[in-house]
């Protein structure tokens, strides 16, 4: 062990007892990464940073806010206006789960152009899905606590999705009620939910960062590290590189919460719930609109909730449609095309879900809706097989080493 | 990595290492890192502080002219509650017959009172925090007529000095004033 690495008596005491600071050493300082990495590797710890930043507000808003129907609402008025600091903080709380969102879909996109998610790295894929479900479930229930109107509405209209499902589907709405309409044992529950689900979160992170750290980061030409030559210490280079990432992250965060607050909010949330009255357009936070159009997509009520979450399963499965022995899309140019095409396709599912359901909308949704399953149940298996791949380079060093003769 | 950035990184002739560039770097960074680490957390603490409602309920008003001479009420105050005692002439000499100096915490009675028939104090003992008996009638008022803590013991005079038992200070006086002939405002 690396014990004598370590000056400090202390420090060494503890690590011979519990080898927390080796741990550290070996995960964050000495840890050899591909020295290709580029700005788009960066997402992972802004994802981490985002959690953190939920977890500290969200504890500390909880000090100050009212689960129950009669004040909940006005409980976070008075976070707003009286607390301590409580309208920055709640800004924060709620412009940085936006931003959670932002970052971890560009880091499913990254994972998506590089092939991240090919073996070894399927399970490390999976993990990083599971999380992205979880993280839907914590941002939806956390919506609900405010008991504006769209809480209300929107907890609503997703409840009762699951009477959809045959036989049993009344009774688990009731049973996720508490009642017989979205009311107080649901809000109470919803609380006690949405505090539980960002520790489950962290634990899952823990097992996506060691399931990372068994084969190491991809790279961005997808050729697996052959020895040092090809690696650099995680500190000090990716270390300053990622809080470059963060400085960035937190100046436009920053600009979000004191200049455009309510930007990325639907004003209809600061009147208070009104079971009796139902808004003109409900829609859900805009990090959800994709999944809510295929959700509208489709005419059938259970197909809908099917396809739905079928979005998300296609995801769990896509080692398993992708199998070409190619990882990143830098030598697939037919498969980067359609890369493209999906990110296009997931931007309009994106603005459609944000559309009434009427008119030309509803072909559009239906057009992109065919299109997401079409990229990734048929064209990603017949690329496998057809696609004609540009040559791999031998190794990361190699396109630069070569030219001076050294050992590739 | 063949050259050094800076000569004032290599070793001297004693082998110590002058301090570069790079250190200036590392350490302006920590430096700008804890003070951004400061500016997070100070609100993060600082919300916790009572609240601008809170502190909005700092004060609470008394109609007093309907206390008559030997009776008390308690009225509460920041969540605590307040003794108010119409005190008889008697009560009033007993309590400015004491010496001061013989008192553990000492303070002449007219320096606790702004009008000597009205005395104001918190109904909380000094000594850890129950409510001193001597309100109601029938209560235990304690060896010196003023109020007596069941708790531990403490005995508190007409003046609502500590005169026997653990506390270690009298009564405290909140803050009030009179905002008319017969009101009060504490706070």
């Amino acid at each position: 062990m690396s014990a004598a690495k370590f000056s400090n008596p202390v420090v060494r005491w503890i690590d011979h007892r519990l080898p927390v600071f080796s741990m550290l050493d070996h995960t964050a300082h000495e840890y050899p990464t591909p020295k290709n990495l580029n700005y788009m590797w960066n997402f992972g710890s802004l994802a981490g940073l985002s959690l953190v930043i939920m977890i500290v507000t969200g504890i500390v808003l909880a000090m100050s806010y009212t689960a129950h129907v009669d004040y909940a609402f006005g409980s976070v008025e008075r976070i707003m206006r009286d607390v301590n600091h409580g309208w920055l903080i709640r800004y924060i709380h709620m412009n940085t789960a936006s931003f959670f969102f932002i970052v971890v879909y560009l880091h499913i996109f990254r994972g998506l152009y590089y092939g991240s998610y090919k073996a070894p790295r399927e399970l490390l894929w999976i993990l990083g899905v599971v999380i992205f479900l979880l993280m839907m479930a914590t941002a939806f229930m956390g919506y609900v606590l405010p008991w504006g109107q769209m809480s209300f509405w929107g907890a609503t209209v997703i409840t009762n999705l699951f009477s959809a499902i045959p036989v049993v589907g009344e009774s688990i709405v009731t049973f996720l009620w508490g009642g017989f309409s979205v009311d107080n044992p649901t809000l109470n529950r919803f609380f006690s939910l949405h505090y539980l689900m960002p520790f489950v979160i962290a634990g899952v992170v823990v097992l996506h960062i060691v399931a990372l750290h068994r084969f190491g980061s991809n790279n961005p030409i997808g050729i697996d590290t052959k020895g040092p030559q090809d690696t650099i210490s995680f500190h000090p280079y990716y270390t300053i590189k990622d809080i470059v990432g963060v400085a960035l992250f937190l100046l436009l965060l920053a600009v979000a919460v004191f200049f455009y607050p309510n930007a990325m909010g639907h004003p209809d949330n600061y009147i208070p719930a009104n079971p009796m009255q139902t808004p003109a357009h409900i829609v859900p936070e805009w990090y959800f609109l994709p999944f809510y159009a295929i959700l509208r997509a489709v005419p059938d009520k259970l197909g809908g909730v099917l396809l739905m979450f079928g979005a998300i399963g296609v995801l769990f499965i896509l080692p398993w449609l992708d199998r070409s022995p190619v990882r990143s899309a830098r030598f697939r140019p037919l498969f980067r095309i359609f890369f493209w095409l999906l990110v296009v396709d997931a931007v309009a599912l994106g603005y459609l879900g944000g559309k009434p359901a009427e008119g030309s909308y509803v072909v559009m949704a239906r057009i992109a809706t065919a299109w997401y399953f079409l990229h990734f149940l048929v064209i990603l298996p017949a690329l496998s097989i057809f696609e004609n791949t540009k040559p791999l380079p031998k190794s990361i060093s190699e396109p630069v080493l070569a030219t001076t003769g050294e050992a590739v | 990595m063949a050259n050094s950035t800076s000569n004032s990184e290599s070793p001297s002739a004693d082998g110590i290492q002058e301090p570069g560039r790079r250190d200036f770097i590392v350490v302006a960074t920590y430096a700008m890192g804890a003070v951004g680490a400061g500016a997070v957390a100070w609100p993060l603490i600082d919300q916790m502080n009572p609240a601008a409602d809170t502190l909005a309920l700092a004060s609470t008003e008394v109609d007093v002219s309907k206390i008559a001479e030997g009776q008390a009420i308690t009225v509460t105050w920041r969540g605590k509650p307040v003794f108010i005692r119409h005190r008889t002439a008697d009560e009033i000499a007993r309590a400015n017959a004491v010496d001061s100096a013989d008192l553990r915490d000492p303070e002449e009675d007219e320096t606790r009172v702004q009008r000597p028939e009205l005395l104001v104090v918190v109904g909380v003992c000094t000594h850890l925090g129950c409510v001193p008996l001597g309100q109601k009638t029938g209560d235990v008022r304690g060896e010196y007529d003023g109020w007596f803590c069941p708790c531990h013991g403490s005995h508190y005079d007409t003046s609502g000095r500590i005169r026997k038992g653990p506390a270690p200070t009298n009564l405290a006086v909140p803050p009030y004033s009179f905002v008319s002939d017969n009101v009060i405002q504490i706070g």
